[in-house]
This record gives structure tokens, sequence and C-alpha cells, in this order.
């Protein structure tokens, strides 16, 4: 298999395949979860305000509570860190945005290059600070196991293969013309359908269950107008 | 109800991990499942929690007590649990040792004081969820022995430290002898039935005395029943929903049978988290009336103008909150309010509300005696808030935060009183004119 051909299957059925488990495993995973039900509350509740409850569990859970700022205080910082420069990367990087655009049409202005570069070194080490505190704190490392290092890998990959991929030539505007030298930008687009093909199965999948966690326990709280 | 309690203890004195497992996957339901799943193991719950402050031992961080749970959630319920179970992914089933080790950090290390729940970052209320995994755990016979047998006395004698009507009624006369006023007993249409725990009883008699004196001054027409006087729930503390449905029916069935508007939980804080939001879902029906702690409904009087005080304590007084109140119950403001009216020196501890630390003692980690030690260890979060405000006395709402707070304070050579808020509002009432 030559790089061109290489990069043709990342772009073609590896691309498709891996969005479509992306998709489908994601969407399995929520209805799996919702099929399980809930019984109605029947006690009488100080607040009728649900969705209220429920967004504001979703955002208040943001930032830490200033009661709770200490301890873990680093970490918590560095989990920002890593998450602000993932978005910036992947929502701010021109290339990213055509590959956005190829698929569903859409676009946006992206964010300058330095800005991006800058992000990719920042989250870079962010991440290995990450796993470092990961393998060090005994608390961390006593609940982590196989999920937590695996999906540490799929995100850090893509990020490293990105970085040598970063200096590829292309073609102006959102046309799949090939870059000068293919296996460099074959191997990232694997290794993100790498992270596409874990995502719905393992923790990363934070990405979207976060919203229902926080939500639901924020209308509880809500429900008895206890604190958020 | 009881018989079929009483039925369920016996069947639980031969521990079985697999009754155990079974109870925790059927309560595991959608809003369990969603968070079960969204912990991304940060470790931010361990900081919050005051076993784990004091002891530095990683194994009472909060999330990590519910491993049991989310195995067999991830085996048996979760999606995509066929496909691991069937290619060798699924986590191995819960083995017996692990659920008596467990035993220890869901029950002895956690006072389901939700400050775990309030910093994760996920927001997983990991309270909620240790309060479920307590049902598996009793089901299958891992509950504590001192929480079972308390349980047995509660089904036999109606409180989980064996006081009986007579037991109560000889308090009411002592009462009634000190403050000159008639606790009314039975009385039908009543416009509010009060009932006590144990240890108010036992340990603070004094607060039947305060109650007959605010609702003569407040004009309110009240009674405590001589069956089903009993508040304590050590039903939901050790997660048997057939004793706590026991417990709470007795409760119930003589709200309905003296016809009143509404039930005064009494000041503690897990009795009101089991009969204000816990029972209609135990019981699987609502109630025909309201439930209202006292501290509710002392500051309810006092905003309509039918609780009139005069003079306040002039030393300093800081405000425990017992969490199923504060934290946990959405019962803040009230007692503040209260504080205020009957101190002239009221001063907040570091944290006070979301950040507040438990006593050390609730969700039944009081009535555990092997975990006694952990317990006054626990406490080392709780008294450095307190000695922050260089108060002179404590005040609380929750007479089993009272208990404890007095024990820790003696364990610990302090000199600090401990004093309940119905009888400090009682203390200042303006009785001019009434």
């Amino acid at each position: 298999m030559t790089a061109v051909e290489i990069l043709q299957f990342a772009r073609g059925p590896a691309l498709g395949a891996s969005l479509a488990v992306l998709v489908a495993g994601s969407l399995w995973r929520v209805l799996g979860i919702l099929r399980l039900g809930s019984t109605p509350d029947l006690s009488e509740p100080r607040s009728s305000r649900l969705l209220a409850g429920a967004m504001r569990g979703i955002f208040a859970r943001m930032l830490p509570r200033k009661e709770f700022r200490h301890g873990r205080d680093f970490g918590i910082w560095n989990a920002y860190a890593y998450h602000v420069g993932l978005a910036v990367i992947v929502f701010g990087y021109l290339p990213h945005i055509h590959f956005v655009e190829r698929l569903t049409g859409l676009a946006w202005p992206a964010l300058p290059e330095p800005v991006v570069y800058l992000s990719v070194g920042l989250t870079f080490v962010s991440l290995f600070i990450a796993l470092m505190e990961r393998l060090t704190d005994p608390v961390r490392r006593l609940l982590s196991g196989f999920d937590d290092y695996f999906s540490w890998f799929v995100v850090v990959l893509p990020l490293a293969t990105g970085m040598i991929a970063i200096h590829q030539s292309y073609a102006p505007g959102a046309a799949p013309a090939p870059p000068l030298d293919p296996l460099p930008v074959a191997l990232h687009l694997l290794s993100a359908e790498l992270l596409f093909l874990w995502l719905p199965f393992g923790k990363l999948a934070h990405a979207f269950l976060v919203f229902a966690s926080r939500g639901v326990t924020g209308a509880a709280l809500a429900r008895k107008g206890a604190i958020l | 109800m009881t018989e079929r309690a009483r039925r369920v203890l016996d069947s639980a004195k031969a521990p079985d991990a697999r009754r155990r497992r079974g109870n925790s996957v059927a309560q595991a339901g959608r809003d369990a499942a969603f968070q079960l799943e969204a912990c991304v193991h940060c470790g931010q719950c361990a900081d919050a929690c005051h076993f784990h402050r004091v002891t530095g031992e990683p194994r009472y961080t909060p999330i990590y007590k519910l491993r049991p749970m989310l195995k067999a959630y991830q085996r048996e319920a979760a999606p995509f649990s066929s496909a691991k179970k069937a290619l060798g992914f699924a986590p191995p089933e819960v083995t017996i040792e692990e659920l008596h080790a467990w035993s220890e950090l869901l029950y002895d290390s956690c006072n389901l004081c939700g400050r775990c729940t309030l910093v994760c970052p996920m927001g997983i209320d990991i309270a909620g969820l240790v309060r479920r995994a307590r049902e598996g755990m009793a089901a299958g016979g891992f509950a504590p022995p001192d929480l079972v047998k308390a349980a047995q006395r509660a089904l036999d004698t109606g409180s989980p430290i064996g006081v009986r009507w007579p037991a109560l009624k000889r308090q009411i006369e002592l009462q009634e002898k000190e403050t000159g006023l008639r606790v009314p007993v039975d009385v039908e249409g009543a416009e509010y039935m009060v009932v006590l725990t144990s240890i108010e009883i036992m340990g603070f008699p004094e607060a039947i005395g305060a109650l007959a004196r605010i609702f003569r001054h407040a004009g309110a027409t009240w009674t405590i029943p001589s069956a089903g006087f009993e508040a304590t729930n050590v039903g939901v503390q050790m997660g048997s929903r057939e004793v706590a449905a026991a417990l709470l029916s007795r409760i119930v069935e003589a709200a309905e049978r003296l016809k009143v508007k509404c039930v005064i939980s009494p000041e503690c804080g897990h009795a009101y988290s089991a009969l204000r939001w816990e029972g209609p879902n135990l019981l699987g029906r609502r109630y025909g009336f309201e439930v209202v702690q006292i501290a509710e409904l002392l500051d309810r009087f006092v905003r309509e103008g039918r609780l009139r005080l005069r003079g306040k304590d002039a030393r300093r007084l800081t405000f425990h909150d017992p969490c199923q109140l504060v934290r946990r119950g959405g019962i803040t403001e009230a007692p503040r309010r209260l504080m205020d009216g009957v101190s002239a020196n009221s001063v907040e501890m570091p944290g006070s509300g979301a950040a507040s630390f438990c006593c050390g003692g609730g969700g039944g980690v009081s009535a555990i005696h092997r975990a006694e030690g952990l317990r006054f260890a626990a406490f080392e979060c709780k008294k450095q808030q307190v000695e922050a405000t260089g108060a002179e006395a404590l005040v609380t709402a929750c007479g089993n935060c009272r208990n404890v707070l007095e024990e820790a304070i003696e364990h610990y050579d302090m000199t600090l009183p401990v004093l309940g808020l119905t009888e400090l509002v009682a203390q200042y009432l303006d009785n001019d004119g009434r």
C-alpha cells in the first residue's frame, strides 16, 4: 500500500466507518442508559423549576465553587488548560475547519496559526502533566484503569501525529487536494479516527454524558431547593 | 409492612453477594446510570471528604466507595454490557470479600453529607449513589451489625434504642410539670403533629417543653402521637427500603388517624430527609399532609408575626449546618434568620452552608461502634471550622448532630456548649400580652 493509498483509505472508508461508529456508539450508549427508565418522584417538590435547575447544574459546575478551590488546584487548572487547548486546536486550525467543511458544509473563521501552534505546545505539555499526576497521585492512581490510560493515549496520538503533519502544504480552500507528503496526514487522520472509534465506549464519552449527569443532579437538587 | 421488613432483615443475616448485586443493578435507574457513566476519575471528591482529609487514605475517596456498585452496573446493566461479557471485557463479578471490605467504606466512612456531590465537576450525586449502594449492601446482608440490630429494635419497639411510649409519656409529664403547660397527645384534628427522635426524648427532653411554649405562643393546635412518634429512620440509614417503609408507615398512619394538616419533622437531619423526600417514594404514594421541618415552621411563625421574640443571647454563637437539612434539604436561610432573631453575636463558620463539614456522625455512622475512632478523627475538620469563629457556644437543628458534637467536644477536651435551635427560640419568646 502506497502513502497515497493509505491517505485515500483514511479519507474514505476509515473515516466513514469511524464516524459511523462514533455516532451509532454514542447514540447506543445514551439510549442504553435511557432505557433503564426512572420512577416518578412522589415527594412534594420545593421548586418545580426543574429545567432551570438542570441548566444551572450544567453551567454552575463549569467552575469549581469558591469554597472548594483548594487541594487539587493545579490538577483542576491543568484540566482547563488541555480542554481549552484541544478546543482551540480542533475548532481554530484552518485545515480542521476545511475538514469539517468538507463533511458538513459548515465553516467559520480560523484562529491565527501562531495561536494554534502555541496551543499545541501547551496542550501537549498539559496532557503529559495530567498523565504524571494520574501516575503519581495516590487517589488518581487508585481510581485509574485501562480506560483512563488508553483514553489519554488516543487523545495524545492525534496531537502528536498532527504536530508531524503540521507543515504539510495544501492547496488553498476546502478542496481535498493531496499534500506533498501524504503519509503524515494519513497517520494523523487515522489517529483521529482511532479517537472517534474509542470515544463512545470509554470515559471520553464524558464529552456528552457530562451534560446529562450535571443536568439530572441539578434538577434533583433544585427540586429540594438544595445547594447546587 | 413490619412483618415484611422483619423477613427481609432475617433473610439478610446470611451475606449473599448475588442478592446484593441484583439489588444494586435494579436500583441503577436512568439518572444513577448517567452519573455512574460520567466519572472521569479526577479525584476532586477526595479533597471534599473529611474521612480522606484526616487520614490521607485514598480508599476513602467518595467515588471509590461506589466501585462494587459500578462493577455490578457495568457487568449487568450498562450499555454494551452483553457484548463486553461475551468478549471477556466486562468487570468480574463482585466477590463476598470485596463486599465485606466495602461495608466499612460505604457505612463507617460516609456520612452521606454530600460535600463530594457539590465538588464533583461531572455533577455526580455521589452521596445519593452511596445511599443507593447501601440498599444493595443491606439486601445482601453486608450492613453493619449495629445498624441491623437498631433496625430490629425499631421494628420491635418503635425506636432504634428501644424508647417506647411509656418512656416518652414520662418525659412529657416531666416537661408538663417543668413548663406548667399541657402537651397534647393523640388530639384528633390538630393542625400540627410533632414527631420526635429517641435522642431528643432521652437526651434533650427540654425540646418537648420548648415546643409546648412555642405552640402556645403561636396559638397553634398540635399533638404528639402515642403510636408513630419516632422520627428516626434507621432503615434509610442502613439502606433497607422495607425497614424504612415500615417505620415511615407508622408516622403516616398516625397523621392520617389524627387527621392533621401538617407533620413537623423534628431537629434531625436524616429524619427530615426520610420523611420529607424519601417517604412518599418508599411508600409509593403521596401524603395527604404537609411535612415541615421545625426550623422552617419556627421561621414561618416568626415571619407571620405569630411568634414574637424579645431579647437576644449575647454570647458569640455559631450555627452548625446539619447536612441533610441545609446542603441536601434546602433549609439554608430559615435557621439563619432564627439565629439572627435570638442572637446578638452570631458568626458564620468558614464554608458555612455549602462547604460546612458534617459533625461526623451523620448517615448512621454515630450508631456504628466500630466507626467511633474514625468519626472522632473526622471531627478534626469540623473542629477547625468551629474554632475559626471563636464561638462561645454552638447551635444546631439536629439532635443527632448535637449528640455527636457533644461527644467529640468531650473527646477533644474542648469547652463549648451545644444548643438546640428550637430551645433557643423558646427561650427568647416575648410572652408579654400572650
